[in-house]
C-alpha cells in the first residue's frame, strides 16, 4: 500500500543537483557580468581619459600637428554632412523597395514571382557583406568611374548602399504588421492599391519604419572602413562647401589619432570618442524605446 | 490581386508607373550585388594576368609593398583565422551561457534589463573597440604576458569576441525561444532540474539555430575590419603565434588606402584580389548560416 514513498519519485541526489544548478547560474551570471562590466570599464577609462581634452576649443579647432591644439570641426561637420545625404538616398530607395516587396511582389503585382525571391535572397545576402567591401565598390564604381572623387557624396553613397539592406529589412517588418483587414476596407471604399498604401499603410507602419531608420544611421554614424576605403582623407584643415568636397568624420579622425604614437594624440582620440558615443546612444536608446513603445500597442 | 477594383483605367495607368517606380528601387539592391561581383572580378582576372594563381596559393610570403614583391595570400589568411579564432574562444561559450541564462533561468526583469545593455554593446562603433584593444587591453595583457608585443592577435580577438557576443546571444536566444515549451514542460514532468532540460532539451532542439549563430559570428569576425587595423599590427606574417604582430585581409585594404596608389597598379589590384577572397569566404559562411536558420524555422513552426 505504502510502496511508493516520496523518496523513491525524487532524483538521486538532490543535493548535489541542486547544486549543480546553482554553479550554473553562478557562473552564467558571472559571464554576463563580465562582459557588462567590461564595457562600463572601458567606457569610463575612455571618458576619463577624453574628458581632460574636452572643451569648447576642441569642438571648434582644426586638426593640428599639436595634439593640444587639434580639434574635431572638421570631423564633426562632415559626419554631420555624411548622414544628411545618406538618409537622403537611402531612405526614400529603401522603403521604396521595401513597398514594392511587401505590398506588391507578395501579393500579385506584375512583377514575375522568381524576380522578387531574388530580391529577397539578394537582400538578406547583402547585409552579411562585411563593409570594407562596400568601400571597394565605392571606390570602383563612385570614385573612378563616376569619377565623383573623394568627395562627401562619393562617401554618402557607398554607405547609403551598406545601410540599404538594413532599411529595407526594417521597414519591410514595419508594413507586415499593418493588419490586412485595414487594406480590404480601404479597397472596399474605391481605394486605389497606391492610395491604399498613401493614406492607410505607410502611417500605420510609420513608428516602425522611423525605427529601422534610426537603427541603419547609427550603424552608418559608426562606420570607418568603407570610408577609408574610398580614401576620405584624415587631415581636412577646412569645412567641405558642396558635395564635391573633400570631407572627413570622426570615426576616421579617431583611428587617425589612435594610429600615432603620441600619447597626446591618444587623449584626443578618447575625446572624440566623448563627442561620437553620446549622439549613437542616444539614437540607438530612441529606436529601442520607439520599437518598446510601438510593440506594446499591436 | 483579386481584391483590386478593375475598372478606372487612367487611374490604373497612374498605378502602373508608381508600381514600376518602386521595382525599380528594390533593383538598386540586385545593382548592388551585380556592381559588387563585377568590381571584384574584373580587377581579380586583371590581377591574375600579371601574378599566376599557383604562386598565389602557394607562396608563403605577402609583400607587394615591397621592392622584392611576393603575392602569397596565405599570411593575410592565417592571420585573419587566428584573430577570428580568438574572438571566437571567447564569443562563443560566453555567447551561448548568456543566452541560456536569458532564455531558461532569468526572470523577465532582468531579462528587460539586460537586453538593452547587449544592444548598446552591438552599437559600439568598431573603431572605439580598436581604442580599448590597442590602448586598454594590450597594455593590461602586457603585465600577465611579458612577452605580448605592443602589436598582437590576443588583444584585438578578445575584443573582438566581446564584440561579437550579444550577435551569439541573441540569436542563439532567438532559437531557443522558438523550442516549443511542450518538450520543456514534458521533461519537468519527468523529474529533470532546469540543467538538465537545458542541456539536454533546448540545446539539442536548438542546435540548428545556434549553430547558424555561430557560423554568422565567425562570418562577421571575418569581416571586421578597424579593430584588427588598429590593434595587430601591420606585418603580413605566417603565424598562428598570437604574441606578434600579424596582418588580416581586411587590415591590409585598409592599409593600402590609407596611402595613395593610383589606379592600374599591381597594388591596387591586390586590395581587391583580397576583398574577393574576404567576399567568397563571408558568403559561403552567410549562405551556410541561412540554411541552418531555415532548417529550425521548419521544425518548430
Amino acid at each position: 500500500m505504502s510502496a511508493v514513498s516520496t523518496a523513491s519519485i525524487r532524483p538521486a541526489s538532490p543535493r548535489s543537483r541542486v547544486w549543480k544548478e546553482v554553479i550554473f547560474q553562478v557562473v552564467c551570471i558571472l559571464v554576463l557580468v563580465a562582459a557588462i562590466l567590461m564595457l562600463v570599464i572601458l567606457l569610463a577609462g575612455v571618458i576619463i581619459d577624453g574628458m581632460s581634452r574636452l572643451g569648447w576649443d576642441f569642438l571648434t579647432s582644426y586638426p593640428s600637428r599639436f595634439p593640444e591644439r587639434a580639434g574635431v570641426l572638421p570631423a564633426v561637420v562632415g559626419t554631420f554632412y555624411v548622414m544628411l545625404l545618406t538618409a537622403l538616398f537611402s531612405f526614400p530607395v529603401g522603403v521604396a523597395a521595401a513597398i514594392y516587396l511587401e505590398e506588391y511582389a507578395e501579393k500579385g503585382g506584375f512583377g514575375v514571382a522568381w524576380f522578387s525571391r531574388l530580391i529577397d535572397l539578394n537582400i538578406s545576402n547583402l547585409a552579411g557583406v562585411p563593409s570594407i567591401i562596400y568601400g571597394l565598390l565605392g571606390l570602383a564604381i563612385f570614385v573612378r568611374t563616376l569619377a565623383l572623387g573623394r568627395s562627401l557624396l562619393a562617401g554618402a553613397l557607398t554607405l547609403a548602399l551598406l545601410v540599404l539592406p538594413v532599411v529595407i529589412i526594417a521597414c519591410r517588418e514595419a508594413l507586415r504588421t499593418v493588419p490586412d483587414s485595414i487594406r480590404e476596407a480601404s479597397y472596399a471604399l474605391g481605394a486605389t492599391r497606391w492610395q491604399t498604401i498613401r493614406h492607410q499603410v505607410l502611417p500605420m507602419a510609420l513608428p516602425g519604419i522611423l525605427t529601422g531608420a534610426i537603427l541603419a544611421l547609427s550603424r552608418a554614424i559608426g562606420e570607418t572602413a568603407p570610408l577609408i576605403t574610398i580614401g576620405a582623407i584624415t587631415y581636412v584643415a577646412f569645412l567641405p562647401d558642396n558635395v564635391f568636397s573633400p570631407f572627413t568624420v570622426l570615426p576616421i579622425q579617431i583611428f587617425n589619432w589612435v594610429s600615432r604614437p603620441q600619447a597626446g594624440f591618444h587623449v584626443n582620440a578618447a575625446a572624440a570618442i566623448v563627442v561620437l558615443l553620446p549622439i549613437l546612444f542616444i539614437m540607438n536608446g530612441v529606436a529601442i524605446w520607439l520599437r518598446n513603445r510601438y510593440s506594446r500597442r499591436h | 490581386m483579386r481584391l483590386l477594383p478593375k475598372r478606372f483605367g487612367s487611374r490604373n495607368r497612374g498605378e502602373r508607373w508608381i508600381e514600376l517606380f518602386l521595382l525599380g528601387c528594390a533593383s538598386v539592391s540586385i545593382l548592388t550585388t551585380l556592381g559588387i561581383v563585377g568590381v571584384l572580378l574584373f580587377e581579380t582576372i586583371e590581377f591574375f594576368r600579371e601574378v599566376s594563381i599557383l604562386s598565389f596559393f602557394t607562396d608563403t610570403q605577402w609583400t607587394p609593398l615591397f621592392a622584392q614583391k611576393h603575392f602569397g595570400i596565405w599570411p593575410l589568411l592565417a592571420g585573419t583565422i587566428l584573430i577570428s579564432g580568438i574572438a571566437m574562444l571567447v564569443a562563443l561559450p560566453a555567447g551561448l551561457l548568456s543566452a541560456l541564462y536569458l532564455s531558461e533561468y532569468a526572470p523577465d526583469r532582468v531579462r528587460r534589463a539586460v537586453k538593452p545593455v547587449l544592444e548598446i554593446l552591438a552599437g559600439v562603433p568598431t573603431v572605439v573597440y580598436g581604442y580599448f584593444a590597442l590602448l586598454f587591453v594590450t597594455p593590461l595583457l602586457q603585465k600577465f604576458l611579458p612577452g605580448l608585443s605592443g602589436f598582437n592577435a590576443l588583444a584585438p580577438g578578445i575584443v573582438m569576441g566581446i564584440m561579437i557576443l550579444p550577435l551569439v546571444s541573441s540569436l542563439s536566444e532567438d532559437a531557443m525561444q522558438a523550442v516549443p515549451r511542450s518538450l520543456r514542460e514534458g521533461a519537468f514532468a519527468l523529474g529533470s532540474t532546469n540543467l538538465q532540460v537545458s542541456f539536454r532539451i533546448v540545446v539539442p532542439a536548438a542546435f540548428s539555430g545556434i549553430t547558424a549563430s555561430f557560423i554568422l559570428a565567425v562570418s562577421r569576425a571575418i569581416g571586421e575590419t578597424m579593430i584588427v587595423a588598429i590593434a595587430a599590427g601591420q606585418q603580413p606574417r605566417l603565424t598562428l603565434n598570437p604574441m606578434v604582430p600579424i596582418e588580416t585581409m581586411t587590415a591590409y585594404i585598409v592599409q593600402v588606402s590609407m596611402g595613395d596608389t593610383p589606379v592600374g597598379t599591381l597594388e591596387y589590384k591586390t586590395i581587391f584580389v583580397v576583398g574577393m577572397m574576404l567576399f567568397l569566404s563571408t558568403l559561403i559562411l552567410n549562405i551556410l548560416s541561412q540554411r541552418l536558420r531555415a532548417r529550425f524555422r521548419e521544425v518548430y513552426r
